[in-house]
């Protein structure tokens, strides 16, 4: 029972991280190659979320609603880039944290505008509704094993863009020397519109996905990309490997240490004081990771120093 | 630097005056919002020692607000249930006095301060914004999950503390209180600012590896100019969950994190009256266009946006022109 119960908390880890991948995936490549922290990337991933819920509700279409998605992240990514992001680049990270957080007001807001308070659902297509069994006779959630290999899927589509293609050979010149690649004839200003939109429609994708477990509302985001800075933080800025990696460490940490806190602690102090110190320092785990982390390595796991 | 002195002159006669007038007009709430105005200034004051003296851009700061809620939160309901804090080994019994939950927010908010600063500090730029982010949010979540003082729900306080000699019940005594810490807490950062300490913590801002190479070292004075920022901000903390009688895990939200920095950028940074203008005119236009519209935050989105983009150096900096903006 404790072993079955262990590997589906294992399993829920996983594809957690899988989708904080998608996030940190953007949120690092933005930093990379145009140096910029962009606190909006949670606002893109609840704008993915929010299309997915309202056109999958209107078509009766999952997939139309992903692809819907996946388009009005990347058109929001770059609409917000043409507009403000890109006088940013030049600035120091106080006035981008600010405008940024600015632009979280104005999404929520908007957002909150035209959808209402209330939380739209999204329901979980009926070609993977329902459990599987795994073998050793483990029942676990199909969706979540097909979020886990899309999720996996697009990582290795990642690496190969970034490692194989000429965009992604531009993309890794931006991050080494901004001037130089555009002094070489890059148009540099459309790669980093397209850099943003691509890291827009990465975190649009893990909303519409998540948000077919989770219910689709106004905030969802921020505690999605708080948990991302610490999957970048950990894994270095900068880097995509840092980025997977770093992700399936919080993701498995966040889920294992909530199930193996409170009995941990139940062996040796009563089961009521035991659920609460738990609970509570299961909720802070991932943060003692990341200072554990930055103690023997400030610049991340993968990171450059 | 004249039109400067003029604007804080202003901005020090404004709040106590305002409140005053509300008092002759018999119109308490006025005089909550510039106690509110007051206190978030505080705060605002707490984190520009960091973000504008030291250039530390702090997201994190609401840890060291909600830490001075709690202290006030957690002492004045042991003192209302007349159950000790702690038996074991010593007695340690709840208060209902101000200065002494004063003395215990700036210490644990000091104390919580030095050790995420220890760590935060080890790193700069980008890594030091997402960290102090990160560490505020696990205080937010460990105040959520820790069930004995409310968890999500908070915890109401019935009375208001005491302060020897006054009665903080009146609305227009407690703002006169809340004025006078921010008076002096302002008047303490100006000499701050000016003495040696401060001026080292300006240089290791604008060249770090200069201060090195002179001899000193920027690690610990940064370290030192993070905690005095932290202690501040967890006494607006206290005073604030005073002012509400009441204290909950959003004052650890980083959404509180953003509108400390919000009031300081408002105003403009490292400014020393630059938090006071941020916070007024943050509590005018919560207070306007929250009356206009229920999506009030789209016009402050707006309005920070321009800021950023346009008027760098916040209203005082637009006022006062750019002498000493910050670079």
């Amino acid at each position: 029972m404790t072993i079955i119960l262990l590997i589906e908390q294992v399993l829920n880890g996983i594809q957690s991280g899988i989708m904080l991948f998608l996030m940190a995936a953007g949120l690092t490549l933005i930093f990379g190659v145009m140096g910029l922290i962009n606190l909006a990337h949670g606002s893109l991933y609840m704008v993915g979320a929010f299309a997915a819920a309202a056109v999958s509700a209107a078509t009766g279409s999952f997939v139309v609603g992903l692809i819907a998605a996946l388009a009005a992240a990347a058109a929001a990514g770059a609409i917000v880039e043409y507009t403000v992001i890109r006088r940013l680049y030049d600035r120091d990270h106080l006035d981008q944290v600010l405008a940024t957080f600015a632009l979280i007001l104005i999404f929520s807001e908007g957002t909150r505008f035209l959808f209402g308070s209330f939380p739209l659902f999204l329901d979980i297509p009926a070609a993977v509704q329902g459990p599987v069994t795994l073998p050793g006779g483990i029942q676990y959630p199909l969706y979540r094993l097909v979020i886990i290999g899309v999720g996996l899927v697009i990582a290795a589509g990642l690496f190969a863009l970034i490692a194989r293609t000429r965009i992604g050979i531009q993309i890794r010149a931006g991050e080494a020397d901004r001037e130089m690649i555009a002094a070489l004839g890059v148009d540099i200003s459309k790669l980093y519109t397209l850099v943003f939109a691509l890291g827009a429609a990465l975190a649009g994708l893990a909303g519409a996905m998540v948000g077919a477990i989770q219910s689709v509302q106004v905030g969802m985001g921020e505690p999605v990309l708080i948990l991302a800075f610490v999957v970048i933080v950990i894994g270095g800025i900068g880097s995509i490997k840092g980025a997977l990696v770093g992700a399936l460490l919080v993701g498995l940490t966040d889920t294992l240490g909530g199930v193996l806190l409170p009995p941990l602690f139940g062996t040796f102090m009563g089961a009521a004081s035991a659920a609460s110190v738990g609970s509570a320092l299961a909720s802070m785990s991932i943060y003692i990771l990341m200072a554990v982390v930055l103690l023997f390595r400030p610049t991340g796991l993968f990171g450059e120093v | 630097m004249a039109r400067e002195f003029l604007i804080n002159s202003v901005l020090f006669a404004l709040l106590p005056l305002t409140a005053l007038a509300a008092y002759l007009l018999d119109e308490p709430f006025i005089i909550t919002l510039a106690t509110k105005a007051a206190i978030l200034a505080l705060a605002g004051v707490g984190l520009n020692i960091a973000l504008g003296l030291g250039g530390l851009v702090s997201f994190g700061h609401a840890a060291f607000f909600g830490l001075g809620g709690y202290a006030m939160g957690i002492l004045a309901s042991h003192a209302q249930s007349f159950a000790p804090l702690m038996e074991v080994p010593f007695v340690i019994e709840g208060t209902k006095s101000m200065p002494v939950i004063w003395l215990v927010a700036i210490l644990t908010s000091a104390l919580a301060a030095l050790a995420i600063g220890a760590l935060s500090l080890r790193t700069s730029g980008v890594y030091f914004i997402m960290i102090t982010l990160a560490f505020g949010q696990m205080f937010y979540y460990f105040a959520i999950s820790w069930p004995a003082y409310g968890g999500e729900d908070g915890l109401s306080i019935y009375v208001r503390n005491g302060f020897p000699g006054l009665n903080t019940l009146d609305p227009i005594q407690f703002f006169g209180l809340a004025f006078a810490v921010l008076v002096l807490v302002v008047f303490f950062t100006g000499r701050l600012g000016r003495s040696p300490f401060g001026l080292a913590l300006g240089a290791a801002r604008q060249n770090a590896e200069r201060v090195e190479t002179v001899g000193v070292a920027p690690y610990r004075i940064r370290l030192v100019a993070f905690v005095i920022s932290g202690a501040v901000t967890g006494l607006a903390g206290a005073l604030f969950a005073d002012l509400n009688r009441f204290v909950s895990p959003t004052m650890f939200s980083w959404q509180m994190s953003g509108e400390i920095m919000i009031f300081v950028i408002l105003g403009g940074v490292g400014r020393l009256w630059g938090p006071v203008a941020g916070a007024c005119l943050y509590i005018l236009l919560e207070h306007v266009l929250g009356g206009l519209s229920e999506f009030w935050h789209i016009y402050l989105g707006l309005l920070l946006l321009l800021v950023v983009l346009f008027a760098r150096g916040g209203i005082i900096g637009v006022l006062a022109g750019r002498e000493r903006a910050h670079d």
